[in-house]
């Protein structure tokens, strides 16, 4: 490999041999293509055109009345496929495309990364498996019909909780096997190096947006930028086209699930301690051996036991901080987007909104946030209603 | 202490290498089950060491991750299982497991505590020779050998580090895919074997696929040093739950097989 793919401590590619070459092979095509001007030129047109790029910021009043500061929402949800998921599958996709792949893999927890490389894989022409816990399966069957409808063939692992971490297991044993034709399409900025460096270039997008937006649109850079973190993909999207503003407070909103009891949630950042998991060194929950815990929360998108390399070391460097939004305050926060707005925000991006609901009262009213609406909730809905049945 | 020097040099034809997991699927079975292989003639053993996640593993080996960890099977447990082993009979034992078990433990420690408890190697499958530095120097100044893996898509220069960097055997992974047992020999095999040969006298044990006596025997004139053999074996753990009888017969049987038909094959 050219480069070692660290944040401080954290990052690398601790996987068998096996895979070795893929991700070498990877490496070079990423670093050979992401600044070509035929590839970007035709990057900038799907996302555009395709994607449906740049995604409006849009100022919540109405939802910026019940927490006592200015809210603008950065509009991932209303991209093709309903979340920014399709920024990375657009970008790995066409890296796929280049470099004479003709199958795509990918794992996905509530079916969006999972959806948006089966609607790659049409738009390529690639053969294209999923692999998907049967736990999420069943909790997000409309995201499978949809996959399936663009012709994707969706697996289901049941191993441990069938939940994302076992789809990835399954993928790379899956990689191992067909890497000289496969190419594995990872979902969030976690993995094995260079995943984590691919992931955010594609998502970088959200944050170059948003900065630009900010200072088209209200005058200044917003105080306070926050985002969902499972993986951490479009947090780190959103984040990066900020890092160098230092007086912008980055926040990330982990799953705090149930309780912040072992096994009962989702929350790495703040509960885990580091371990190396899926080929890279990073925060993971798990128990004194060593032994990674299964991990609970109401969006499949964000249970994950461990957490992209990069938050970690931003996390460590005090450039961002992290919390955890627990599934009530998810669901209230999910219920007053929808009231107050008529903007139906999947629980992941519910919990970056909880976290503002529930610490309002440290922030002030001037403040300006920029939250980022990672996904549409349309295939959460049902899941709301198990947790709060309409009357 | 038996080394694998001493085990390959004293042996006129390949080594025979079962694969177990430890404490599958309790601690005294698993016991039982060990001892019936050394009787029934390997010459090594490889033992793994369950892990929630082992990615490099196929549907076999992870079942009998999840039956070892369902009975208790800890670290402290495992190290006290191999001394067993050990006072049973002086075989050279080789781990294989996950890094971050290794990581979590503390990693001078626990190749100290290897060391102690009898272990030759620690063959760390999602640790690749590029950070092998990590464990590399803990594990030669316990006492270890080390062992690496070399796959069909190893480049040649990687090869050559990787031997250069392997003071027990290169682990020769015989298929481009996870552990399992397959119908055909792997057609990689025998290149992969004369690739590793033409650029080291490291001992070479090729594993992952081998499932019978007549594969054993394949491998044996690719030229390897020994034959490793897992799921084939973890597979009669499984079939047999029930009968515990059968499973140590079933297992007997299957490595007499083996060692006979290696036996025949002498270099």
């Amino acid at each position: 490999m050219k480069y070692k793919g660290r944040y401080g401590n954290y990052g690398g590619f601790y996987v068998p041999e096996v895979l070795i070459p893929a991700l070498e092979e990877l490496e070079n095509a990423f670093y050979k293509f992401y600044e070509d001007p035929q590839f970007t030129k035709e990057l900038d047109e799907l996302f555009k055109y395709y994607a449906g790029r740049p995604s409006p910021l849009y100022f919540a009043k109405r939802f910026s009345e019940i927490v006592g500061f200015k809210v603008y929402l950065k509009r991932e949800d209303l991209l093709h496929g309903g979340a920014h998921k399709v920024n990375n599958a657009l970008g790995q996709g066409l890296l796929a495309k280049y470099m004479g792949k003709t199958k795509l893999i990918a794992e996905t927890g509530a079916g969006q990364h999972g959806l948006a490389t089966a609607m790659i894989g049409a738009l390529f022409g690639m053969e294209t498996k999923i692999f998907m816990g049967v736990t999420d399966i069943e909790r997000q069957s409309v995201n499978v019909h949809k996959m399936k409808l663009c012709g994707a063939q969706v697996i289901g692992v049941e191993g441990g909780t069938g939940t994302l971490k076992d789809a990835i297991n399954d993928a790379l044993r899956y990689w191992t096997a067909h890497v000289s034709d496969t190419f594995y399409l990872f979902g969030t900025a976690a993995g094995p190096h260079p995943y984590p460096a691919i992931v955010k270039h594609f998502q970088s997008c959200i944050g170059i947006e948003a900065r630009q937006q900010c200072l088209d649109q209200i005058g200044r850079l917003p105080d306070m930028v926050v985002a969902c973190v499972g993986g951490g993909s479009n947090a780190i999207g959103i984040f990066s086209g900020f890092y160098d503003d230092k007086e912008v407070r980055l926040i990330g909103v982990e799953a705090g699930g149930r309780s912040l009891a072992e096994g009962k949630n989702a929350a790495t950042l703040t509960e885990g301690k580091i371990g190396v998991l899926h080929g890279a060194k990073a925060y993971l929950l798990q128990d004194k051996e060593g032994q990674v815990f299964d991990t609970e929360s109401v969006s499949a998108g964000l249970d994950y036991a461990s957490v992209g390399p990069e938050h970690c070391y931003l996390k460590d460097t005090k450039r961002a901080e992290y919390f955890a939004a627990q599934d009530e305050d998810v669901l209230n926060a999910f219920e007053a987007l929808t009231k107050r707005e008529g903007i139906i925000p999947a629980l992941e991006s519910s919990h970056a909104l909880a976290f503002l609901m529930t610490h309002k009262n440290e922030i002030s009213p001037d403040t300006i946030v920029v939250a980022n609406l990672s996904g549409r909730g349309d295939k959460d809905v049902s899941i709301v209603e198990k947790y709060r049945p309409l009357k | 202490m038996k080394t694998y020097k001493e085990a390959f040099s004293q042996l006129n034809r390949a080594a025979l290498i079962p694969f177990f997991v430890i404490g599958d699927p309790d601690f005294e079975t698993s016991l039982e089950i060990v001892k019936t292989a050394i009787d029934s003639g390997a010459d090594v053993l490889e033992l793994g060491i369950p892990f929630s996640d082992p990615i490099a593993d196929g549907p076999v080996i992870q079942k009998a991750d999840i039956r070892a960890m369902k009975s208790g099977l800890k670290m402290a447990k495992a190290l006290e299982f191999i001394n067993k082993i050990k006072e049973y009979k002086d075989i050279p034992i080789g781990l294989l497991m996950y890094y971050n078990l290794v990581f979590q433990y503390g990693i001078e420690k626990f190749f100290i505590d290897c060391h102690k408890a009898g272990v030759n190697s620690v063959l760390v499958a999602d640790l690749s020779i590029d950070d092998s530095d990590e464990i590399s120097g803990a594990a030669l100044s316990a006492g270890l050998d080390t062992v690496f893996m070399v796959t069909p898509n190893t480049k040649p220069d990687r090869m050559e580090l990787i031997a250069s960097k392997t003071t027990g055997f290169i682990y020769a992974v015989s298929v481009l895919g996870v552990t399992g047992s397959r119908n055909e020999l792997s057609s990689h095999v025998e290149g992969l074997v004369a690739k590793i040969k033409s650029i080291t006298d490291v001992p070479i044990c090729v594993g992952f696929g081998i499932s019978s006596p007549e594969h054993a025997v394949s491998v044996a004139k690719a030229g390897a040093n020994g034959v490793i053999i897992g799921s084939k074996i973890v597979g009669f753990v499984e079939k047999n739950l029930n009968d515990k009888t059968q499973m140590k017969e079933d297992i007997s049987v299957f490595l007499k097989s083996v060692k006979s038909a290696l036996s025949d094959n002498i270099l």
